[in-house]
C-alpha cells in the first residue's frame, strides 16, 4: 500500500552516520543544525531531498545529511543541481556553496541558475575567506583585507551577494547569521517553500582564518542595534526596544528614531518582499553598518515561472500536436524512400 | 523536356557546388543529393564552408562548397576530385582548382566574372586562362542575366531574383545527369508555402537552367544508374543527426528519458539542435552557459536517473575534462560526444581532424579511465551513439564517443533500422536490501556499481569527487585508493566482453594491413578495395572500439607482413598501438591539413610499401 502520510521526522532522521569534521567553533555546525531542523517542518519525504555541493569547507555538508547527496567539483554545484532538478522536478534540491565556490570559480553558473529561476535552494556560506586552502581572500573579502595572498591588503572591490542576485534577475534573496538558529530555520523553510531559485546568504564565521569578521553586526551584544530583521508586511523597525526604523528620504533609505521629529511606527517603510520592482529591496540588501543596520530575513521573494516547469510544459505543449510520437515515427518522417 | 541526347552511362561522378557563403550552395548540394538518393544512387556528400558566417563577398575565404559523390556501386567517400565544378564566382575557381579532375566540366556564372570579382579572387584577368583550364569543358553560362530575364515579370526585387541563381545552376546539373525536377519543385512549394511568388521564382529559375543546358548542347548528359542496394526503407542522414537519433533509440531501449546538456560549438552543434527539436519525444535539452555547465548538468541528470549526454568539439572537451573525471569517480553513466575539428586551440573550427585521441584517452588528472568509441561513417554514428549509451548505462561509466567534422556534416543514404533488432538496455538499478545501501558495491562480472535514483526510499546515499570506500565514506586510506583505482580501470577493461571482435575487410592474411580508426574509414575502404581489385594482398582493419580494444587485435595484426596506420594527426593512434601491442612495427600515413585523406594518397603510400617487399 502506498503511504499517504509523510513520516513526522526529527532532526536526527537527517543526520548521517558520518562524523562531522568541521573545526570546533565553525559556523557551519549551526547551519547544519538549522537545516536539519527546517527539513522536519516541510512535510517532504526524506528520499526526495538532494543536497548538492561544490568544493570548500561548507561543501562537505552533503556527507552529514542522511539524504541523497552529491559532493561535486569546485564551482559547479549550481550546474549539477540544475541537472538534477530539471531531470526530476519532484525532488527538493539544495545547493550548498561558499563565497569562493559560488562567486569566484562558479560565478558564471551562479548567475545563470538565478536568471533561469530553477527551483533550487542555495545556501551560500559567506565567511569572506578561503578556508579549505587555508586563508586567501575571496570575492566577498572587504577591500584592504590582509590575507596570505594579499599580504599588503586586497585592492579589489568585493561582491555584495544580494546585489548580484538582484542583478541576475533573482527572485528570492534572504540573509541570516549562522548562529541565529531560529531565524535561520525560519528562512530555510521559507526558501524551501518558495518556487524558484532561493539564495540565502549566511553570514558565517570561519573561526580559524577570518574569526569574528561578522562580529561587528553578528555579535549577540550588538546584533539588535546593528541588524534589522525584515518581515513581509511589517514596518521596518529595529534596535533594542524597537526604537529605530527605516524611512525613504528622497531616493535613499534613512535610519530614524521613533518619537523624534514626529516619527511613529506609521511613518516607517513597510517591507514588501513580493514587490517585483527590486528598487527598495536592492537598497535593503546593500545596507552596510555603520550607516545602516544590516538587513536579515527574506529581503526579496517574488514569484515567477520556474525553469524546470517550463521545460515540462513546453514538452507537453509540443506533444499535444506532434506528429512524431515514437522513434519509429521519427525515422520514417521526411524524405524516405523504399528500395524494392 | 522533349528532345534528349542519349546519355552516356558512367559508374560514378563527383560534383562540387561552389560559391559565396550566401549563394545557397549547401542547399543546392543537399537538394541534388536527395534527388540522387531517391533515384537509387549510393552517395556520399561533404559540405565545406568557412567559419565566417558571411566572409567578404567574392573572397576566396568566403567560398562555401558542397560535394556530392554518387554512383552505381557502393560509395564510401565524397570523392577526391570533382568531375563537375559549379562555380558561382571567380573565387570558387580559385578555391577549387586543385580539387578538380583534369578535363572536368566547369559550369560558371560568367556574369559574376566581373573585373572586381576577378580581382577579389586574386586573379589579374580571366581565371580560366590564368589557371590554364582552357582545355577543360568550360560552360560560361550567363546565370545572373538569365534569371533576371526569366523572372522579370514577377514583380520581385532584384535581390530576391538573384537569390535564385543557385536554382538555375541546379537545373543545369539536373539536365546533365538526367534527373527529374519534381523533388526540388516540391521542396520549393513547401519551403516557401507563405511566399508563393518566391516559390514560383525558384521553380522558374530551376526550369530555365534545365532548358538552358538542353539548348546549348555544350554538355553531354550522363546517366548514373541506381546502385544495387539492399532492400528496405532508406533516408539520407548526416553524422550529427545520426548521433542524436542513436541516443534517442538507446533511451527508448533502456526505458529512460534523455537529457542533453551542451553548449553550442562547431561542428557539434547539430546534435544539440536536433535533440532540442525532439520535445515531441520528451527530450529535455539544456543549452548551458558554458561547456562545463553542459557536462555538469548532464552529470546531475544522470545522478537523477536519466540517460544523460553532452556534446562538444575539441576545445569544449578540454573544458569538460575535470567534470569527466567527476563522472569517472562517481561512476555515473554519461556519454560525452567529441566531434573532432582541427586544433589546437580554436584551430580550424569547420575542418576535420583526428587529433583529439590522446586528449580523450589521457587528458585528465589522475588515473581516469573512460570507454572510448569512434564512429566511422555519417550513418554508423547512429549505431555507435547507441553503443556508447548502452555501455555507459550497463557498465556505469562515462563513455567518450568520437566523431569528426567530416562524418558529422557528411551525409549518406541510411537503411532505416528496425528498432526490434536493437538490444534492450538494462541499467543496474539498485534495489532495497537489508542494511544500509552501499553505493560502491559492484556486480562480480562487470564491476559496475548499482544506480540508486534520488526519490527511491531507503537508498539515500552520497557520492562525490573525493575517493570513497564501498560505503561511500570519504577515505584517504592508501590501500583503499589503490584498490579503487584498480577497480575503475578493470571495470573499463571488462567492457571488452560486451563488444564485438575486430572485423577485417578483405583476406584475413596478406602483405599489408591498412589500419585506421573512426572517420577515415570511407577513404581507407575505397583505397583498399581498389588495391584488392588491382591484385594486391591488402586488407583493412578500422577501429571503432578504442578503449578497451577488441579481444582479437593481436590475432588480426600478426597475419600481415606489414601494418600501415593511417590517421589525420601526427600518429597518435600508431603510438597508442605501440603502447599496447609492442611486438609489431607500425608504418604511418599522417595528414594534418583539415581535410580528409584522398584515395590517391592512401593508395600511393600502400603501393610504395608493397613495392618494398
Amino acid at each position: 500500500m502506498a503511504e499517504t502520510t509523510v513520516t513526522q521526522y526529527t532532526s536526527k532522521d537527517f543526520k548521517s552516520d558520518q562524523e562531522v569534521r568541521w573545526c570546533p567553533g565553525c559556523g557551519d555546525h549551526a547551519v547544519l543544525s538549522s537545516v536539519q531542523k527546517a527539513l522536519t517542518e516541510l512535510g517532504i519525504p526524506k528520499e526526495k531531498f538532494a543536497f548538492i555541493s561544490g568544493i570548500g569547507c561548507s561543501s562537505r555538508f552533503p556527507y552529514y545529511m542522511n539524504t541523497y547527496g552529491f559532493h561535486g567539483i569546485h564551482g559547479r554545484a549550481s550546474a549539477i543541481a540544475s541537472g538534477v532538478k530539471i531531470a526530476n522536478p519532484e525532488l527538493s534540491v539544495w545547493q550548498i556553496t561558499g563565497d569562493g565556490d559560488a562567486l569566484a570559480i562558479g560565478g558564471n553558473h551562479f548567475i545563470h541558475v538565478v536568471r533561469r529561476n530553477i527551483d533550487i535552494n542555495i545556501i551560500l556560506f559567506n565567511n569572506e575567506i578561503y578556508g579549505l586552502t587555508k586563508g586567501q581572500y575571496s570575492p566577498t573579502s572587504s577591500k584592504g583585507l590582509v590575507t596570505k595572498t594579499s599580504p599588503f591588503g586586497t585592492i579589489e572591490e568585493p561582491f555584495s551577494v544580494g546585489e548580484l542576485v538582484i542583478g541576475a534577475k533573482g527572485k528570492f534573496f534572504a540573509r541570516t547569521i549562522d548562529a541565529n538558529i531560529s531565524l535561520s530555520t525560519q528562512i530555510y523553510i521559507e526558501a524551501a517553500k518558495h518556487k524558484g531559485t532561493s539564495v540565502i546568504e549566511v553570514l558565517q564565521n570561519c573561526v580559524i582564518f577570518n574569526d569574528g569578521i561578522h562580529d561587528v553586526v553578528a555579535d549577540k551584544e550588538v546584533r539588535e542595534e546593528r541588524t534589522i530583521v525584515l518581515k513581509h508586511g511589517e514596518p521596518m523597525i529595529f534596535g533594542k526596544g524597537n526604537d529605530k526604523g527605516l524611512i525613504l528620504d528622497g531616493l535613499k533609505l534613512k535610519v530614524v528614531r521613533l518619537g523624534e521629529n514626529g516619527i511613529t511606527e506609521n511613518s516607517l517603510l513597510v517591507h514588501d518582499a513580493t514587490e517585483p520592482n527590486p528598487g527598495i529591496q536592492y537598497m535593503l540588501a546593500n545596507m552596510r553598518y555603520p550607516e545602516y543596520p544590516v538587513a536579515l530575513g527574506v529581503i526579496r521573494a517574488m514569484t515567477g515561472p520556474t525553469y524546470e516547469t517550463a521545460v515540462e510544459d513546453q514538452i507537453k505543449e509540443v506533444q499535444k500536436t506532434a506528429r512524431i510520437k515514437s522513434m519509429e515515427d521519427l525515422m520514417n518522417s521526411g524524405s524516405v524512400w523504399e528500395v524494392e | 523536356m522533349s528532345k534528349k541526347t542519349k546519355p552516356i552511362e558512367k559508374d560514378e561522378v563527383v560534383i562540387r557546388f561552389s560559391g559565396d557563403s550566401g549563394d545557397g550552395m549547401q542547399l543546392t548540394g543537399t537538394l541534388f543529393s536527395d534527388t540522387a538518393a531517391l533515384y537509387g544512387n549510393d552517395l556520399s556528400t561533404f559540405p565545406d564552408y568557412p567559419a565566417e558566417i558571411r566572409a567578404p563577398q567574392g573572397s576566396v575565404g568566403g567560398v562555401s562548397g558542397f560535394t556530392v559523390h554518387m554512383g552505381h556501386s557502393e560509395i564510401n567517400t565524397p570523392g577526391d576530385y570533382a568531375d563537375v565544378l559549379i562555380a558561382m564566382n571567380p573565387a570558387a575557381i580559385k578555391a577549387n582548382v586543385r580539387w578538380i579532375k583534369p578535363g572536368s566540366t566547369i559550369i560558371y556564372d560568367i556574369n559574376n566574372f566581373t573585373e572586381k570579382n576577378i580581382e577579389k579572387a586574386g586573379y589579374k584577368a580571366d581565371p580560366i586562362k590564368e589557371e590554364k583550364l582552357e582545355d577543360y569543358n568550360n560552360i560560361a553560362a550567363p546565370i545572373s542575366n538569365m534569371v533576371k530575364e526569366a523572372l522579370k515579370d514577377l514583380g520581385l526585387d532584384p535581390k530576391t531574383i538573384l537569390r535564385t541563381k543557385n536554382m538555375f545552376a541546379l537545373g543545369m546539373v539536373y539536365w546533365l545527369f538526367d534527373r527529374k525536377l519534381s523533388y526540388t519543385e516540391d521542396y520549393c512549394d513547401k519551403k516557401f508555402k507563405n511566399k508563393p511568388e518566391v516559390a514560383k521564382a525558384n521553380k522558374i529559375a530551376l526550369r530555365a537552367g534545365y532548358y538552358y543546358a538542353e539548348t546549348i548542347e555544350a554538355l553531354s548528359p550522363v546517366r548514373i544508374n541506381p546502385a544495387p542496394i539492399a532492400k528496405g526503407k532508406y533516408r539520407n542522414i548526416n553524422g550529427n543527426m545520426a548521433t542524436a537519433w542513436g541516443f534517442l533509440a538507446a533511451a527508448e531501449k533502456a526505458g529512460l528519458k534523455l537529457f542533453i546538456g551542451s553548449y553550442p560549438i562547431t561542428p557539434a552543434t547539430g546534435i544539440l539542435e536536433e535533440l532540442a527539436a525532439r520535445k515531441d519525444l520528451g527530450v529535455k535539452s539544456f543549452q548551458a552557459e558554458d561547456e562545463i555547465a553542459g557536462i555538469c548538468t548532464a552529470i546531475g541528470a544522470s545522478f537523477a536517473g536519466y540517460l544523460a549526454v553532452t556534446s562538444t568539439s575539441g576545445p569544449g572537451l578540454a573544458l569538460k575534462s575535470e567534470a569527466i573525471g567527476l563522472a569517472v569517480m562517481t561512476e555515473l553513466p554519461l556519454v560525452i560526444v567529441n566531434v573532432q575539428r582541427g586544433g589546437p586551440s580554436t584551430g580550424l573550427p569547420t575542418k576535420t581532424e583526428q587529433a583529439d585521441l590522446m586528449q580523450v584517452l589521457f587528458g585528465r588528472n589522475g588515473e581516469s579511465p573512460v570507454v572510448v568509441i569512434a564512429a566511422s561513417t555519417p550513418s554508423d554514428c547512429f549505431h555507435f551513439a547507441f553503443e556508447a549509451a548502452r555501455i555507459a548505462l550497463e557498465h556505469m561509466t562515462p563513455v567518450l564517443l568520437l566523431t569528426d567534422g567530416f562524418i558529422a556534416n557528411g551525409s549518406e543514404p541510411w537503411k532505416i533500422p528496425d528498432l526490434y533488432d536493437l538490444p534492450n538496455i538494462y541499467p543496474p538499478f539498485a534495489e532495497k536490501e537489508d542494511g544500509p545501501f552501499l553505493p560502491f558495491k559492484r556486480d562480480a562480472k562487470r564491476l559496475a556499481r548499482s544506480w540508486a535514483i534520488p526519490g527511491t526510499p531507503g537508498l539515500e546515499h552520497r557520492i562525490g569527487g573525493l575517493e570513497k570506500t564501498i560505503k561511500g565514506t570519504v577515505s584517504y586510506i592508501p590501500e583503499n585508493h589503490e584498490d579503487m583505482v584498480n577497480i575503475r580501470a578493470e571495470k573499463v577493461e571488462r567492457v571488452v566482453e560486451k563488444i564485438p571482435d575486430m572485423k577485417v575487410y578483405g583476406e584475413e592474411s596478406g602483405d599489408l594491413l591498412v589500419v585506421g580508426w573512426g572517420g577515415s574509414y570511407g577513404h581507407l575502404i575505397t583505397s583498399v578495395r581498389e588495391l584488392q581489385t588491382e591484385g594486391h594482398k591488402v586488407s583493412l582493419a578500422n577501429f571503432n572500439y578504442i578503449k578497451p580494444f577488441p579481444k582479437n587485435v593481436r590475432d588480426v595484426f600478426q597475419k600481415f607482413s606489414k601494418i600501415l596506420v593511417c590517421e589525420l594527426n601526427l600518429g597518435q593512434f600508431a603510438d597508442y598501438l605501440r603502447m599496447n601491442y609492442q611486438e609489431f612495427t607500425y608504418e604511418q600515413l599522417n595528414k594534418v591539413q583539415g581535410v580528409p585523406f584522398t584515395v590517391t594518397e592512401i593508395k600511393e603510400k600502400c603501393i610504395k610499401l608493397l613495392e618494398g617487399m
